[in-house]
């Protein structure tokens, strides 16, 4: 009762036997080729990984993850702190890969990263042996608004039990306009040294973290690959690449100064106004036509 | 034909309790001690083997990874994996090659303790129609996977693959892949007869590929004394792969299953009241009752009751 192939004895001559076997072909062919473009449709969906999931240390980059990594929770059984875990066919993180959440529990960056070793594609890099290398993600302040550094009290959370600290997240000290006389501690962060561990964000003091670790494709910006800085092509070249600019001349009424070095647009106290009453005389000027 | 619960009564009325089950017993303890190695990890914190059936690692030092699943990391783009999930993948597809491929099926994969359920229950309850896939879809389906993973640059068929999920979900506590299971076992039981073992699975196709060349197999060397009594068809998952072996004699077919779709779950050979089948070699393919070679018949075959 299997299906058109390999049963005989149908008593059809050959040539109906022939045109079943080709339609069910074609049946079998369409059947699975529908299932595959279902199945393509919820994979591209299913990849894309949210943000509150943030990979193991040394993952591969996203793409190259999910080909990679088996889904054998090798890893999660390496992580003696029970960090990882394994995406449940129902979680938002593709099924079977690993990640781990950094408000509730994050990476507590192991000297000897047990979690790597153990990977047996290298979706979780072998290279990395220093955890201090581990680009896990990146922990941004996203809400300047609710984190209470803003607003001039003291907090420092997040710098104090950060790892890496002093380097991963500073605290920059700001002006406070409101009282007019203390300062503000704001964490700012730097990628070059931020794990994405994950641990400002689980100790951030608030309900709702105003510090969260995001996986990089949405933590960092990328300029134009184009761009230069002219400061730093400056000091990498030990001076200015071009001739010096030209002051800038402006074609200025009488009695009007323009200042380069701060003070900008400058006219001339007691010369009298260059400006005519009537506006349409300053945007005509230069085009009288009996000049 | 006879019915389902009858299956196997006059070879255990010949040979006893043990001799008509000792295959199916050895098999689910195969299954479920494997099964149980790996949770006594997570269970017991005693550490045998770690991972899971996509990739593991034996005593701390064995690695193994499923051979698809290394093809379909192959075919994702990635190809430079660590040196350990290579030497998992040959370790494993050696294996296979050995014993035969669809042992996985038989003996290891934990699907098959729901997919066998099902058949039995399927037979107990007399239940028959559903619909008729043919059982070369599953060879579409395996393009499929290599397909999917070629196309989305990614394992997308381990987003689905029930036999993974299950085993993972056992493993790692994973509460949906209960449902997977569940949904299984309906289809089998209800919609198609051994509808995702035989019919579906890319595993199984995988593995029907890898055990068309293995040297050890179910042979048929005393079909003369076969009775037509058909309980070795009722039994068998793959019972297209019997009648080649058991009723080629007159087309000069040798008397081994030769099919790569056998899972050499012996079934058969318990079940025949003539004792037909016996576990062999692939070679020589035909009948070792005459000749020297009869001292030599392999397996369980205590000469045929003639
Ligand atoms: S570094 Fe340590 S804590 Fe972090 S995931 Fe790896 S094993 Fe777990
Ligand atoms: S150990 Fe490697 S392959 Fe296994 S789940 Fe973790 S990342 Fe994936
Ligand atoms: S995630 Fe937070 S705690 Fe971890 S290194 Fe970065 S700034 Fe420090
Ligand atoms: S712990 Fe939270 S509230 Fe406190 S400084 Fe850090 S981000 Fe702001
Ligand atoms: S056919 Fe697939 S699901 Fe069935 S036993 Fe084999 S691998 Fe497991």
């Amino acid at each position: 009762m299997n299906g058109g192939s390999g049963e005989k004895g149908s008593g059809h001559p050959a040539q109906p036997g022939r045109r079943r076997f080709l339609g069910d072909l074609a049946r079998t062919a369409c059947g699975v080729g529908v299932l595959g473009l279902g199945l393509g449709l919820h994979a591209s969906r299913a990849n894309a990984l949210p943000a509150a999931a943030i990979r193991p240390p040394g993952a591969l980059p996203e793409a190259e993850f999910l080909a990679a990594c088996t889904r054998c929770g090798l890893c999660v059984r390496g992580c003696p702190y029970d960090v990882l875990k394994l995406a449940g066919l129902l979680d938002e993180a593709p099924a079977g890969t690993p990640y781990f959440v950094a408000r509730t529990e994050p990476c507590v960056m192991c000297e000897d990263i047990p979690c790597v070793p153990v990977c047996p594609t290298g979706a979780l890099d072998h290279a990395l042996t220093d955890i201090h290398e581990a680009r896990m993600g990146l922990a941004v302040v996203v809400d300047h608004e609710a984190c209470i550094a803003f607003q001039g009290l003291r907090c420092e959370v997040c710098f104090n039990i950060c790892p890496v600290r002093g380097k991963a997240i500073t605290l920059d000290l700001q002006h406070n306009a409101r009282s007019g006389k203390h300062a503000l501690f704001i964490p700012v962060v730097h990628s070059a040294d931020c794990t994405g561990c994950g641990l400002c964000e689980k100790a951030c003091i608030l309900e709702e973290a105003a510090i969260k670790v995001l996986p990089m494709r949405l933590a960092k910006g990328e300029l134009g690959h184009h761009y230069r800085l002219g400061w730093e092509q400056k000091a990498e070249h030990g001076g200015s690449l071009v001739t010096p600019d030209q002051q800038h001349r402006y074609n200025l009424p009488e009695g009007v100064r323009y200042e380069h070095g701060g003070r900008g647009l400058i006219i001339d106290e007691g010369a009298e106004s260059p400006y005519s009453d009537n506006p349409l005389d300053t945007l005509n000027r230069g085009l009288e036509p009996d000049r | 034909m006879s019915g389902g619960g009858k299956t196997g009564l006059t070879a255990t009325l010949n040979r006893g309790w043990w001799q008509t089950r000792k295959w199916l017993v050895l098999r689910r303890v195969s299954q479920l001690g494997i099964l149980g190695l790996f949770l006594l990890g997570p269970l017991a914190g005693v550490r045998i083997i770690d991972g899971n059936l996509s990739s593991s690692l034996l005593l701390d030092t064995v690695p193994m990874t499923d051979p698809l699943l290394f093809l379909q990391m192959l075919v994702a783009g990635f190809l430079v994996p660590a040196g350990t999930a290579v030497l998992g993948a040959a370790l494993v597809m050696g294996f296979y090659l050995l014993v035969g491929g669809r042992v996985f099926c038989s003996w290891v994969c934990p699907v098959n303790l729901v997919t066998d359920a099902a058949g039995w229950l399927r037979l107990r309850l007399d239940l028959h129609g559903g619909i008729n896939l043919a059982r070369s879809t599953r060879y579409w389906m395996l393009a499929l996977v290599l397909l999917l993973a070629l196309a989305t640059g990614s394992l997308a068929y381990e987003l689905v693959n029930p036999v993974s999920l299950l085993h993972r979900g056992i493993i790692f506590g994973l509460g949906s892949a209960a449902f997977v299971a569940l949904a299984l076992f309906l289809f089998d039981l209800f919609v198609a007869r051994r509808g995702w073992c035989g019919h579906l699975c890319p595993m199984g196709a995988f593995y029907g590929l890898v055990g068309a060349v293995s040297p050890v197999r179910v042979r048929a060397d005393q079909r003369a004394a076969c009775d037509d009594c058909m309980e070795c068809f009722v039994v068998c998952p793959e019972p297209q792969v019997i009648r080649p072996a058991l009723k080629g004699a007159e087309a000069g077919r040798g008397p081994v299953i030769l099919a790569g779709e056998c899972t050499n779950c012996g079934r058969c050979i318990e079940v025949c009241p003539q004792e037909v089948f016996a576990f062999g070699l692939r070679y020589p393919n035909r009948e070792r009752g005459q000749g020297s070679e009869t001292r030599s018949s392999p397996g369980l075959s205590k000469g045929a009751a003639t």
